[in-house]
C-alpha cells in the first residue's frame, strides 16, 4: 500500500468531492427535484403521453440514475489516473 | 396439459437449476463464504445484486401498490433505486478499497471500538431478519396459490433450498444462483407486460406504452378520466403531501444504501474501480423491472375497471344499471382468485350487479349520483382475514393474475410462478448470509472467541446460516402481526443508523467513537419510537397514525430521514466534547479515499 511519490492527497480528495457534489447535484434534480418539488409545473407540458413531472418521477429519474453512475465512474477514473493513485 | 402440472414442472426445472448451480459454485474457504473469494466479474455482480435486492415485495406487491396509488407509488420508484447513486458515491469504492467482510467489521476498525461494531450487529440483525420474515412468507403464498399444496409444505422445500445453497455455498454459492434467479424473474416479469402493453396500447414496449395512445387519446389521459369516473384521485396526481413524499423517498434511498446485505455484494469485486461499475450494472438490472412495473400497474388498474364497469371505457353513463356486470358473468380469472379471499365481490343491494367506486370519494356530486343509482357501497374489494368483507382488493393481485387477466397460455403463468420464488428466495439467501457472517465473523472471531481457527469459523458461519433459516422460517409459518408493517421498520432503521454512521466514517476523518456510537443509537431509538408510536409493534398504538399527529406531517415510512439528521447532529456535538479520534485511524480513514493497493478482500 506505498503512497506514490506524486501524490497529492488533498488536491485528489477536492477533485473527489467537487465530482461527489455535482453526481448528488444531478440526483437530486431529477427525483427530488422534477419528480416532487416541481412535478406540478411541469406536468404542464406533455411528452409523448406523459405529462412531465409524471414521467420523472416513473420512469425519467430511474434512467437518468443508470446514466449518472456510469459517467461518474468513468470521471472517478480520470481523476484517479490523474492523480496517479489508480490500480494496475 | 394442465395448468398445475405445467407450473410444477416450471418451477422444479428452475429449482434444479439452482441446485446444480449450487453444487458448481461451493465454497471451501472463509474467503469464498464470505466475498465469494474477491473475484466476482463486476456485471455478474450487478446482476446477483439486482436480484439480491429485488424481493417477493418489489416482484409481487409494487406493481400493485403503484397501481393504486398512481402517483402516490413513485416513492418505491425513485426510493429504491435511487439508493444506487448513493452506494455508488458515498459508499461502494470507499468500503472495497477498505477491504473486509462485513459492515460492522467496518464500523468496529473505523471506530476503534467492539461496543460499535456490537451494536452494528444489532441493528444488522434487526433489518435482516424482519426483511427475511416477509421472504418465506412470500414463498410459502407463492406456492400455495400456484401449486395448490399447503404453505407449511410450501416453506419448507423453500426453507430446504435456501439450506442446501445458503450454508454450503456461502456468497459464492449464491453469487452465481442469484444470477440464475434474476434471469427467471425478469423474464417472469416482461413477458406479460409486453403481452398487456401490446393488447392496451398496441407497443410492445411497456416503458413507451404507458406513455402511448388509445386510440385519439393517451393512454394516461384515458386512465385518468376512467379512475375519476369511479370516484377516485386522478392516477397521475396523488394525495401525500410533498413534505412526506420528500422524505419517504429519501428514506427509501438512504436506507437501500444502508442495508448490509446490499452492501456487501460490493464486497466480492477485485478492485475499487469495480465496485463503481458494477452499482450502474446493479441499477440497469433492476431498472429494467423499476421501469416496467409503473407500466403494470397502470394497465392493470385500466384492465380491472373497464371489465367491473363497461361504460368507462367508453365514457358511457356510468351509473346506467347495465354499466355495472352482472355477477354470473365474472371473468374466469376473478372466479378462480376468489378462492384466494384476494378478490372477493359482496353484493349489498342485491341488483345481482358488481358496483365497483370510491364510496369514500370527496367528489360530494358524484357521490349523490351514486346514492341515486341505489348504490349502497363499493362491492369489489378481498377478503379479509376473518372472512369479512374489505373494501380494497389485494394488490399482490395485480401482478399474480396479470397473466389470466390478459388472457395469456399456461406456461406463462407458470413462469410467473417460477419467478416469484426466485425473487423471494435470493432475497432470502442473501439476508441469511449477512447474519450468519455477522454471528460467526463479528461476535465470534471479532470480539467474544477470537481465536478460533479458520476451519471453525467456516463451521459457525454454516450453523449460524442455519438456525438463521430455521427461525425465518418459523417467522414466515407464524408471522407476528406486524410483518406488513416492518418494511418502513428495516428501511427507517437502516436509513437512521447504519447509513450515516458509515458515510461519518470515509467523510469525516475527525469522527470518533464516542460520537458514532451515541449518534447511532440516537438514530436507531428515535426512529424506533417513532415508528412503534404510531404503528404499535408489540403494543397499542399511542396515537392514531394520521396527518395531523404526525411530527411536521412526516408520516412513520418516512421518519427515517429526521432519524438520520438527529444521528448526525448528535454524533458530531458528542464528539466534539470528547476525545479526538486517534492518528492512527485517521491515516486509516485517508487510506480508504484512494484506489491504489486495493487487492482482494482481506483477512486482516
Amino acid at each position: 500500500m506505498s503512497k506514490p511519490q506524486t501524490f497529492n492527497p488533498q488536491a485528489y480528495w477536492g477533485a473527489t468531492l467537487r465530482l461527489l457534489l455535482t453526481t448528488l447535484a444531478i440526483w437530486f434534480v431529477v427525483s427530488f427535484g422534477a419528480g416532487i418539488l416541481f412535478r406540478d409545473a411541469l406536468d404542464g407540458i406533455h411528452v409523448g403521453g406523459y405529462p412531465l413531472g409524471f414521467w420523472f418521477a416513473q420512469q425519467g429519474s430511474i434512467f437518468i440514475f443508470v446514466g449518472l453512475i456510469f459517467w461518474y465512474a468513468s470521471r472517478m477514473d480520470r481523476i484517479d489516473r490523474d492523480h496517479d493513485v489508480h490500480e494496475e | 396439459m394442465d395448468l398445475k402440472t405445467l407450473t410444477f414442472i416450471v418451477v422444479g426445472l428452475s429449482f434444479a437449476l439452482y441446485i446444480g448451480v449450487a453444487i458448481w459454485a461451493r465454497a471451501g474457504s472463509t474467503k469464498e463464504f464470505y466475498v465469494a473469494g474477491g473475484g466476482v466479474h463486476p456485471v455478474i455482480n450487478g446482476m446477483a445484486t439486482a436480484a439480491d435486492w429485488m424481493s417477493a415485495a418489489s416482484f409481487i406487491s409494487m406493481a400493485g401498490l403503484i397501481a393504486f396509488l398512481g402517483y402516490g407509488g413513485s416513492v418505491y420508484l425513485m426510493g429504491w433505486t435511487g439508493g444506487y447513486v448513493l452506494l455508488a458515491v458515498l459508499l461502494a469504492p470507499y468500503l472495497r478499497k477498505f477491504g473486509k467482510f462485513t459492515v460492522p467489521e467496518f464500523i468496529g476498525d473505523r471506530y476503534y471500538s467492539n461496543a460499535a461494531r456490537i451494536v452494528a450487529v444489532i441493528c444488522l440483525i434487526f433489518i435482516s431478519f424482519t426483511y427475511v420474515a416477509g421472504q418465506m412468507r412470500g414463498v410459502g403464498i407463492v406456492f400455495s396459490r400456484f401449486l395448490e399444496v399447503d404453505i407449511t409444505t410450501g416453506l419448507i422445500v423453500g426453507m430446504g433450498l435456501v439450506f442446501f445453497y445458503a450454508v454450503l455455498g456461502g456468497m459464492k454459492g449464491i453469487t452465481y444462483t442469484q444470477v440464475a434467479q434474476y434471469v427467471v424473474l425478469i423474464f417472469a416479469y416482461t413477458i406479460p407486460a409486453v403481452f398487456i402493453s401490446l393488447q392496451i396500447t398496441g407497443n410492445p414496449i411497456p416503458q413507451l406504452g404507458l406513455g402511448g395512445d388509445m386510440g385519439d387519446v393517451g393512454f394516461l389521459q384515458k386512465l385518468d378520466r376512467v379512475v375519476t369516473d369511479l370516484g377516485f384521485a386522478a392516477y397521475t396526481s396523488g394525495d401525500k403531501s410533498m413534505i412526506d413524499v420528500f422524505c419517504i423517498t429519501l428514506a427509501l434511498m438512504a436506507g437501500t444504501a444502508g442495508l448490509p446485505h446490499v452492501i456487501v455484494r460490493f464486497f466480492t469485486v477485485p478492485k475499487v474501480h469495480d465496485a463503481r461499475v458494477s452499482a450502474g450494472w446493479a441499477l440497469v438490472f433492476i431498472a429494467i423491472l423499476y421501469t416496467t412495473a409503473p407500466a403494470v400497474g397502470a394497465m392493470a388498474r385500466y384492465n380491472l375497471s373497464t371489465t367491473v364497469n363497461t361504460a368507462v371505457a367508453t365514457g358511457g353513463d356510468v351509473f346506467a344499471p347495465e354499466a355495472s356486470m352482472l355477477g354470473t358473468d365474472r371473468p374466469g380469472w376473478m372466479q378462480r382468485w376468489e378462492k384466494t379471499g384476494l378478490i372477493h365481490w359482496e353484493d349489498k343491494n342485491g341488483d345481482g350487479r358488481i358496483q365497483y367506486y370510491n364510496e369514500k370519494s370527496k367528489n360530494a356530486e358524484f357521490l349523490a349520483k351514486a346514492e341515486a343509482a341505489g348504490w349502497k357501497g363499493n362491492e369489489l374489494g378481498s377478503k379479509g382475514k376473518k372472512g369479512e368483507f374489505d373494501g380494497k382488493v389485494d394488490r399482490d393481485i395485480m401482478v399474480l393474475a396479470n397473466p389470466e387477466i390478459a388472457g395469456l397460455p399456461n406456461w406463462v403463468i407458470a413462469l410467473v410462478a417460477a419467478g416469484g420464488i426466485a425473487a423471494a428466495l435470493s432475497t432470502a439467501a442473501g439476508l441469511l448470509l449477512v447474519i450468519s457472517a455477522s454471528i460467526s465473523h463479528d461476535l465470534m472471531k471479532g470480539v467474544f472467541a477470537k481465536n478460533i481457527s479458520e476451519k471453525t469459523e467456516l463451521l459457525a458461519g454454516r450453523i449460524a446460516a442455519a438456525v438463521a433459516v430455521c427461525v425465518a422460517g418459523y417467522l414466515g409459518y407464524n408471522p407476528p402481526g406486524f410483518v406488513a408493517e416492518v418494511v418502513a421498520f428495516a428501511f427507517g432503521l437502516a436509513c437512521a443508523s447504519l447509513f450515516p454512521t458509515i458515510v461519518l466514517g470515509i467523510f469525516n476523518k475527525a469522527m470518533n467513537k464516542e460520537g458514532a456510537i451515541v449518534g447511532m443509537l440516537t438514530g436507531l431509538f428515535f426512529t424506533m419510537g417513532y415508528i412503534v408510536y404510531f404503528k404499535g409493534i408489540f403494543i397499542e398504538p399511542m396515537a392514531k397514525n394520521e396527518a395531523a399527529n404526525w411530527f411536521m406531517g412526516i408520516s412513520p415510512e418516512g421518519i427515517g430521514v429526521v432519524g438520520a439528521i438527529l444521528n448526525i447532529v448528535v454524533a458530531f456535538i458528542v464528539s466534539k466534547m470528547t476525545a479526538p479520534c486517534p492518528d492512527h485511524i485517521q491515516h486509516l480513514v485517508e487510506d480508504i479515499r484512494y484506489p491504489r493497493g486495493a487487492g482482494t478482500a482481506q483477512t486482516h
